[in-house]
């Protein structure tokens, strides 16, 4: 099943600025919804999202109960080396996606 | 002869019946507009862009269970369909089209159920679940930008009445009618939001309050529940009528799914 969609160019210039967009199927349940018996639906959220680039730290979020199902996260960064992205999204109950994509920087 | 009373009588009632048609017809395709042109910028922008249209992540469930092995007959939809960028193009743009087993149209959802019954023995999929909307997605993502296409011929005719006249009549604690909004004040605002023309562009469509995908019977099952009607249950003849009757009213409109809404 499709956890998460990650796009990135294929390929770059060095230097250029490149927008990136995640989107990963989470149903970021609040935990503070009761159900019709009034029993607390427990929270269960995405917590964190990294985007490494070749390894270093480039871009990271916290994510709260307020933020609303399938979140979209889109930023930029600068191309710098051909190479690897890597994104991981950590969360409530052991919830771990993590997504690979090239990146060729001329 | 005709005595010129009589014939001021013809010409009146004639100007009438025109008047009555223009009023009680269909909004005619120069005028209809998709939800889509109603909606804002942003909201625009999401759903133009695959890589952020929430709906994207129920096309890929529905791409990987449309070539998974299901039921006792082990078969996949593959096996039958082929590769359904090419066999499901333009499907949803006929949908619900009549079924012969049933002598009655069904709608998209009904005829994937069907076909998992019948052909892959497996238990149908929940309504609303998320197999069957990811399926559903899949199908009617490969018809995007084709128009919408219902042919009616004398079976369905009886059925796309139905629909007509479910549209027309007033119903729930406020008395109110579909037509009452979606074709006579569709330009207008309720509680702040478009009221728009209810076309069925993009089901099943993302729609932000829901935070999922949602098939268009759930939405009119919302819009009962606002006109403090008891809905029916989902697959219901009455919903699938009003279905056939909202798509057909769509025709030749661009099929857009799967869709964003607020």
């Amino acid at each position: 099943m499709a956890r998460a969609v990650v796009t990135v160019p294929a390929q770059a210039r060095r230097g250029e600025i490149i927008e990136i967009k995640t989107l990963a199927a989470h149903a970021m349940e609040t935990g503070f919804r009761r159900t019709q018996t009034g029993e607390l639906i427990p929270r269960d959220i995405i917590r964190r999202f990294t985007c490494t680039y070749n390894g270093i730290e480039v871009y990271r979020v916290d994510l709260h109960p307020a933020v609303a199902a399938n979140p979209l996260i889109a930023f930029t960064t600068i191309a710098t080396e051909t190479g690897t992205l890597s994104f991981q999204w950590a969360g409530d109950n052991g919830y771990t996606v993590t997504e690979i994509a090239p990146i060729r920087v001329e | 002869m005709i005595a010129p009373a009589a014939r001021l009588f013809l010409a009146l009632s004639a100007a009438w019946l025109l008047l009555e048609s223009a009023t009680a017809g269909e909004i005619p395709l120069p005028e209809r507009r998709s939800g889509y042109e109603f909606m804002s910028r942003e909201t625009r922008a999401m759903q133009d862009d695959d890589t952020g249209n929430p709906g994207t992540l129920w096309v890929l469930d529905g791409e990987a269970l449309f070539k998974r092995k299901a039921g006792a007959a082990d078969r996949t939809c593959f096996d039958c369909h082929g590769d359904a960028r090419e066999s499901m193009k333009r499907v949803a743009a006929r949908y619900p089209a009549f079924d012969p087993a049933r002598g009655r149209p069904v709608n998209l959802e009904q005829r994937i159920n069907t076909c998992r019954v019948e052909r892959q023995k497996a238990p149908p999929l929940a309504y609303e679940s998320r197999d069957l909307l990811a399926l559903t997605a899949y199908v009617a993502r490969q018809s995007r930008g084709m128009p919408i296409a219902i042919a009616i011929d004398a079976r369905t005719k009886p059925f796309l009445e139905a629909g007509r006249k479910a549209f027309h009549r007033r119903q729930g604690q406020l008395n109110l009618s579909c037509a009452q909004c979606h074709d006579e004040h569709w330009s207008g605002k309720l509680a702040g939001s478009p009221v728009t023309q209810a076309h069925p562009t993009g089901y099943p469509l993302y729609r932000l309050e829901w935070e999922s995908l949602g098939s268009l019977e759930r939405r009119l099952r919302g819009c009962l529940t606002g006109l403090r009607a008891e809905s029916y249950p989902y697959g219901a003849p009455e919903l699938v009528d009003l279905e056939l009757y909202l798509m057909w009213r769509a025709n030749g409109m661009k099929i857009e799914a799967p869709a964003v809404r607020p």
